[in-house]
């Protein structure tokens, strides 16, 4: 019953091969053999996510216009607010935190009848590329339990490689949904800035935040997609517009599609089975009537050291609302205000978050605001102009979307080496476009690669249908 | 108060004040500028919260349209230019009333800039210049209880305001306090905001330095917070004034420092020194739309306007020969303005009006703000009348108050009940010397000597007409009476 696609679910339940709370207590089973060694959950909504099951076994959600989410058990990651249940961030500060409200995403997802079965796991506050920041719990890779899953969504991407969910929802500020997807061997997707409502999703960077699905298959991943993006009038930057059904079009192939090549994500920092693997990838487009095109993206030397400024910039100030005095982590000994605060945030915090917070806050300083925060912001309309006219040339480009396959947990690397593993995906982020990650070939140690295909603003259907016929090549009907 | 204490006051040793103000003004809107929180005063605390204002996490703000409305007014009403785009930014700094540890305000392009207010003081007319206007989000109040220590309240938190900065124009406590009064009555009569001190929806800092007359440089400032009323905006300034003018006499550097005044001693006391500038580390805020206004509906906007106090005293002087202090009164209230325009506009005695206004209309207004419960026509009806010497004044006042009770056309009334003022001078005559016969003893006195002994005669005339004698007919017909005698 566990390891099919929504899809195959959604036909199964629809036919009554099996009920919801069956294929729910099924997913609760997974999770309680594997949660020991895997670690994707921070929190088990078992009694909630079987009411929710129940109520879609006893009502019509097999009528016309169902959403094929209906009945099917996901995973939520912890920085996404869910009422009622604990929203922790994977952080000490906010361990008792139960939000008084839903994320939009979620109350979408309740009203398509989805079954929540829970939240995963994440870097605190969606600051890390393991997963490994959180305070709570060590994820692994359910490939290899002694690698990292990646982060911040590690928790997102491990319970569904694991057969723990059927799909789940992950968060990306550089990269968090794609690199974990690819170090778990999935289908992760970061949509254009704007298309998914931030509202309810805990800030860390609010210019380049978004939430994506994590999922099995292409097919699934653009179902997902469907039932979560929209215009939320309590986001002021989510965009209003008329979305088609991602599945359009998606077996129409990649004939005649230009596919660009960046030659600076092919340079030194790279991997040789990494670049191998997503070589071979472009090779098989161009079998399939893809025509591949050499392109430049200079602004990838800088994109890296303007998005740690940004990012930490905006965290700076994003988490300063964490100061015990109306929720959260409040410090037990304190003689005033100030150590009220400073306690409270120096016990609460881990030690990635306060370092990210102490950058930030000397980056928006006023000596150094111009160096670095504004100049960041320039440097960013450079990307932003890189992509534009790479665009003109091709339609999707193609990359690698970590230097590395998934490396083992504890690996101590220095810092700088650490984000040097943002590289390739950040500029998506910088840039507020949209990147699909899947699995394109093996790797050291047997580990998935992935690469990520990337598209212009609201290109998130042709993505899929590029995506799509990479998955399935060889298959009839592409 | 005297010249030579005013003079000692204004100049100690050659040496001016130099002011400008901060007013912050709370937006008469219905909901708050981020969230649908209503933004009633009064409610019990943390009652009128919700995630949002609260800052709690994962919360959005969305901008409150009619904030920007409001704002654009109150910058249109001073002569502002108002901005095609201008954006918010985030004010960062920790502390208790301020959920999200940072303010949402606008920094760099602020919604108004360049704009002007024109006062007048008993030195004269002067031009006060604005810097500029711009939008942001109140905190909340933290309440300091002896038992059970310091709790806030988050209602206040999210209000709408706008931050008014004015150059530092400011010569005096006189001229502050005509600035404060004219700002007031131009943010009435555009509607933003109801300008209440004393509930806080209009707060005053002021920013004061000294120099010696001539000297262009600017002195070293220190900002007084929290002056609760005009009176003590006053106070403060000439407190700080003398003690700053004092200490650099002695030789002693101005801190740049803020300061608190205390209404009891009149003093102003050190509140912190060591930050005078914090470090907001100001970035534009990521969350909202940059806000963008045509000139459309800039254009559209000015005609939402009503005219304002300066250009409406002008036109009564203009069109109605009304006194600068016969304007002033009555633009005080923008209501009791536009009453008297729709009265004046149908009479041809609009002095009339405007003194019955002031006269008997005020002193029956028992609320806040200007009521009349006599419709303008009846009004313009009534100042007709009293022109054309159909009644006189004393039926003017007992129709006044009759109207007062229940509204009624005071043309109808004074026909069917004969209130007319009798011009007749064979009439009077005849009361006239009614009044003579019943009045020997004042006769006696008048000839006697002792003019003012008509007065008796005049009055006693007039009750024998029953109020209806033209009064300065009864007078001259008196006096010749009495004279023949």
């Amino acid at each position: 019953m566990i390891n099919r696609s929504i899809y195959e679910h959604s036909i199964a339940l629809g036919k009554k091969e099996y009920s919801s709370v069956e294929l729910t207590k099924a997913y609760l089973c997974e999770i309680e053999k594997k949660e020991e060694e895997i670690g994707s959950y921070i929190t088990v909504t078992a009694d909630m996510a079987l009411e929710a099951a129940k109520k879609y076994d006893e009502g019509d959600f097999t009528s016309k216009g169902a959403s094929p989410l209906a009945g099917i058990p996901c995973a939520i990651k912890d920085n996404i607010c869910t009422k009622g249940i604990r929203t922790t961030c994977a952080s000490k500060i906010l361990e008792d935190f139960v939000p008084p409200y839903d994320a939009h995403v979620v109350e979408k997802l309740n009203n398509a009848g989805a079954v929540i079965l829970g939240k995963v796991n994440m870097d605190e506050f969606a600051m890390g590329s393991t997963s490994g920041s959180s305070a709570f719990k060590v994820t692994k890779n359910p490939l290899d339990v002694t690698r990292v899953p990646g982060g911040s969504s590690g928790g997102s991407a491990s319970a569904v490689a694991a057969n723990e969910a059927v799909y789940s929802l992950g968060s990306e500020t550089g990269g968090s949904i794609r690199q974990p997807a690819s170090f778990c061997g999935i289908v992760g997707m970061k949509p254009t800035y704007g298309s998914v409502s931030r509202y309810g999703l805990v800030a860390y960077a609010s210019s380049l935040d978004q939430i994506g699905p994590v999922t099995k298959t292409v097919a699934d991943n653009a179902l997902v997609l469907n039932a979560i993006v929209g215009h939320d009038k309590r986001d002021s930057t989510s965009v209003c517009r008329e979305y088609v059904d991602f599945t359009t079009g998606i077996k129409s192939g990649v004939k005649g599609l230009k596919i660009g090549i960046p030659k600076e994500f092919f340079a030194e920092s790279i991997n040789e089975d990494v670049k191998s693997a997503v070589f071979l990838a472009a090779e098989e487009y161009r079998k399939m009537g893809a025509e591949l095109v050499q392109i430049t993206l200079p602004s990838l030397d800088w994109a890296l050291s303007a998005y740690y400024i940004i990012t930490c910039s905006e965290a700076s100030s994003n988490l300063a609302r964490f100061d015990g005095i109306r929720f959260g982590y409040r410090a037990e000994e304190y003689s005033s205000m100030d150590e009220l605060y400073k306690n409270s945030r120096s016990e609460g915090f881990g030690w990635e978050v306060k370092k990210r917070i102490m950058l930030g806050t000397m980056a928006l300083s006023s000596e150094c605001y111009d160096a670095y925060y504004k100049k960041a912001l320039q440097v960013r309309s450079l990307v932003i102009k890189d992509f534009k006219s790479a665009f003109n040339q091709c339609d999707v480009i193609i990359a690698p979307v970590a230097p590395t396959v998934a490396y083992k947990i504890g690996e101590e690397k220095d810092p700088i080496q650490t984000y040097m593993g943002d590289v390739y995906t950040v500029p998506v982020n910088m840039a507020g476009i949209p990147a699909l990650s899947l699995p394109c070939g093996i790797g050291e140690g047997g580990m998935p690669v992935g690469m990520q295909l990337m598209g212009p603003a609201f290109s998130e259907p042709l993505l899929y249908r590029v995506g799509y016929a990479y998955e399935n090549r060889g298959k009839a009907g592409i | 108060m005297k010249i030579a204490e005013r003079q000692a006051f204004e100049v100690i040793n050659n040496y001016e004040m130099v002011i400008g103000l901060e007013v912050h003004v709370e937006l008469k809107t219905a909901s708050k500028i981020f969230c649908s929180c209503s933004t009633a005063f009064g409610a019990e605390p943390n009652t009128q919260v919700c995630p949002v204002c609260m800052g709690l996490p994962g919360t959005l703000p969305v901008l409150n349209e009619k904030v920007v409305e409001l704002a654009a007014k109150v910058g249109l009403a001073t002569n502002c230019r108002i901005a095609n785009f201008s954006k918010n930014d985030r004010k960062n700094y920790f502390y208790p009333d301020l959920p999200k540890a940072y303010q949402i305000s606008q920094f760099d392009r602020p919604l108004c800039e360049g704009g002007y207010l024109n006062i007048e003081t008993e030195s004269g007319k002067k031009s006060i210049g604005i810097t500029r206007i711009h939008i942001e989000e109140d905190a909340g109040k933290l309440i300091h209880d002896p038992e059970k220590g310091t709790m806030i309240d988050y209602n206040r938190c999210g209000v709408p305001l706008i931050e008014i900065v004015s150059e530092p124009d400011i010569r005096s406590a006189e001229e502050a306090k005509a600035y404060l009064q004219k700002l007031r009555i131009v943010i009435l009569y555009t509607g933003a905001s109801d300008c209440k001190m004393n509930e806080g929806s209009l707060r005053c800092d002021v920013n004061l330095s000294v120099r010696k007359i001539g000297e262009t440089k600017l002195g070293v400032r220190t900002e007084m917070k929290n002056l609760n009323s005009f009176q003590f905006i006053g106070k403060a300034i000439e407190y700080e004034y003398k003690r700053q003018v004092e200490a650099i006499e002695r030789g002693e550097k101005i801190i740049q420092e803020t300061r608190r005044f205390d209404a009891n001693s009149g003093k102003t006391y050190s509140m912190r020194t060591k930050e005078n500038m914090s470090d907001y580390r100001y970035f534009p805020e990521p969350d909202l739309l940059p806000i963008e206004l045509s000139d459309i509906w800039i254009e559209e906007l000015i005609k939402t306007i009503p005219m304002l106090p300066d250009e409406r005293k002008k036109m009564y002087a203009e069109k109605y020969y009304l006194s600068a202090y016969d304007g002033e009164v009555l633009t005080s209230d923008m209501a009791m303005a536009d009453y008297f325009e729709s009265a004046a506009s149908k009479t041809k005695n609009p002095k009339l009006v405007a003194n019955m206004l002031q006269s008997e209309i005020m002193a029956m207004t028992e609320t806040d703000g200007f009521i009349c419960n006599i419709s303008p026509s009846h009004m313009a009806a009534l100042a007709d009348m009293a022109g054309s010497e159909t009644i006189n004044s004393a039926t003017v006042k007992k129709l006044i108050k009759r109207m007062w009770e229940s509204d009624f056309d005071p043309v109808e009334a004074v026909e069917k009940e004969g209130l007319a003022q009798v011009n007749d001078e064979a009439v009077i005559l005849s009361w006239v010397n009614e009044a003579i016969e019943l009045n020997p003893k004042s006769v006696a006195d008048y000839k006697k000597g002792k003019k003012t002994a008509a007065k008796a005669i005049i009055g006693k005339a007039m009750a024998v007409s029953a109020g209806k004698a033209n009064p300065i007919l009864v007078q001259k017909l008196v006096e010749s009476e009495l004279d023949k005698i």
